[in-house]
């Protein structure tokens, strides 16, 4: 996956879960959380999505650095 | 006969306007069915019926906005349904036993306390739950391998064994649907009409089949991509906002209210989280408001005054715990809908069905029994960073239980000092039917119960 890939990806498992959202209004290493008004439920929708989509097991240590856009990019375009 | 009228989804509502009729006259209807959307100021609400029988004349056609007690349509009941007393009229017809209406008003003159929910609701949220189960549950390694024999996709599939486990015969029904979608004939002809793909649809009928509620979900999803108007999403704000306004106004007016808090140490609760949660796929996780919504649940059965509904000067406690649950809609307003039996139901039952109601009050469609039928309200403002929240009381509710944000703090025990994750939980309590002693006791009886986590 590369970088546009995973920013799509991000967009497309937001869009149900936040609807008003618009990634790109959220800076690189902005917590997405808190810019997007995410309560802790959206977050773990966030997560699964992302887990469901890539088949990676995202435990909750890793938390973190799913947190910021930037984070999650190099979460996603890295080998796990 | 009996009348559908136009339910109270809420203290606050006092009129709703029918956006779509999901039945004609004639069609037979069934307990549960949902057979309207009605738009509050708040969201719009899928309106189940309680009744077996079909349906007569619509009187409100879609479209039209009218009052809450007003008759939408005739119901021919079967004669064994029928039930509760002929003598119902003026206001206190929509609080009749044949009607949906569940959250009674307080207002001047309506002096009648509703009748006990209805038993069918059950019914009603045990398909909703349904529903909400995780798919691609497979515990059988021979399941699992028939269908990657017949080819069936499991990951999108809810099973009929318990919890929502896929079985064998899930597997065969699933392979033999791939020729033609089981279905109820209502559902088929509903497709027919409308022009949908049987097989495109996901059923939550029995056993997967696709029933007519499957078919109008999919009429009424609103094509993607297309963005809201912006000044409908205005106007709507607006209408929210003034609903809770009106409704906290109301509560602060009339409910004296009484504030308490406590600290909670959390750290047992946490660490068995992250146990719990180790093993665990990001589907099934837990969060902490899972236990707080099992606590709250739980300590009611000692301290009952806090679960039930002050009505006409009389406080009625409820035997059920349906549990409101504020989910803020970003877009402005607060909507506070229930999750039912909270006190009955497993932990990871709660985490499923609050994951459920959070992404469809976030979509706009909720049911009516969720809006109408909370006794106990909980909210949870950890999320947004605050330390604790003194909430108002959701009338005719009669106490609210608040979470802050868990932060990790300094904390003195045996003469030892330590470092904790603790939360601040706080109870805003009506003095007309407890006070501060019982509400101590109500919000020691939460600590109690987060100390021990396993067992919730």
């Amino acid at each position: 996956m590369n970088p546009d890939q995973a920013r799509e990806l991000m967009r497309k498992v937001l869009r149900p879960i936040a609807p008003e959202a618009d990634l790109n209004n959220v800076l690189a290493n902005e917590r997405i959380q808190e810019a997007l008004d995410l309560d802790s439920v959206d977050f773990l929708e966030f997560v699964t999505g992302l887990s469901a989509a890539t088949g990676l097991e995202m435990p909750e240590r890793d938390y973190a650095q799913l947190s910021t856009v930037e984070g999650c990019i190099d979460y996603l375009t890295s080998p796990h | 006969m009996g009348d559908f009228t136009m339910p109270s989804l809420g203290a606050d509502m006092l009129a709703g306007k029918v956006t779509q009729w999901l039945v004609k006259p004639g069609d037979r209807v069934h307990r549960g069915d949902i057979v309207a959307v009605v738009q509050t100021d708040k969201s719009d609400i899928e309106v189940e019926i309680f009744e077996d029988g079909t349906m007569g004349e619509i009187l409100v056609p879609a479209g039209d906005r009218v009052s809450v007690g007003t008759v939408l349509a005739h119901v021919n009941g079967e004669a064994s349904e029928f039930r509760g007393p002929v003598e119902i009229s003026g206001e206190t017809a929509a609080l009749g036993p044949s009607s949906l209406t569940a959250v009674p008003q307080f207002e001047p003159g309506a002096t009648s306390i509703a009748p006990s929910p209805p038993q069918p609701r059950l019914e009603a949220v045990a398909t909703s739950v349904r529903a909400s189960l995780h798919p691609g549950l497979v515990e059988s390694p021979l399941v699992r391998s028939l269908a990657e024999r017949l080819g069936v996709e499991v990951s999108t599939m809810v099973g009929s064994g318990v919890g929502g486990v896929i079985t064998r015969r899930d597997v065969e029904h699933a392979s033999n649907a791939r020729v033609r979608p089981s279905s109820s004939p209502l559902a088929r002809r509903m497709a027919t009409e409308l022009g949908i793909e049987l097989s495109s649809l996901i059923g939550t009928g029995p056993h997967g089949a696709i029933i007519e509620r499957d078919v109008g979900r999919e009429q009424r999803e609103p094509p993607p991509e297309t963005p809201p108007i912006e000044s409908d999403i205005r106007e709507r704000r607006l209408a929210m906002q003034r609903a809770v306004g009106a409704l906290m106004a109301r509560s602060k007016r009339e409910v004296p209210h009484y504030y308490l808090t406590a600290t909670i140490d959390l750290s047992r609760a946490t660490s068995w989280l992250d146990e719990a949660n180790r093993s665990r796929p990001p589907a099934t996780r837990l969060l902490m408001a899972a236990l707080y919504f099992r606590a709250t649940a739980l300590a009611v059965k000692h301290v009952p005054e806090m679960n039930g509904l002050y009505v006409g000067e009389t406080f009625t406690a409820s035997e059920r715990v349906h549990l409101g649950v504020a989910i803020s809609q970003r877009t402005g307003g607060l909507i506070a809908p229930a999750i039912h039996d909270v006190d009955q139901i497993s932990l990871e039952e709660v985490m499923v069905r609050t994951r459920d109601l959070v992404r469809r009050a976030r979509n706009g469609v909720l049911r009516a029994s969720e809006m109408s039928d909370p006794t106990l309200t909980v909210t949870n403002l950890g999320d947004l960073g605050v330390d604790s929240v003194f909430g108002v009381i959701y009338p005719p509710q009669v106490a609210l239980v608040g979470f802050g944000r868990v932060r990790e703090q300094p904390w003195a025990k045996d003469g030892l000092l330590t470092v904790r994750p603790c939360v601040i939980a706080s109870l805003s309590g009506d003095h007309r039917v407890s006070d501060g002693m019982r509400g101590a006791r109500f919000l020691s009886e939460i600590d109690r119960l987060l100390q021990e986590p396993e067992s919730l």
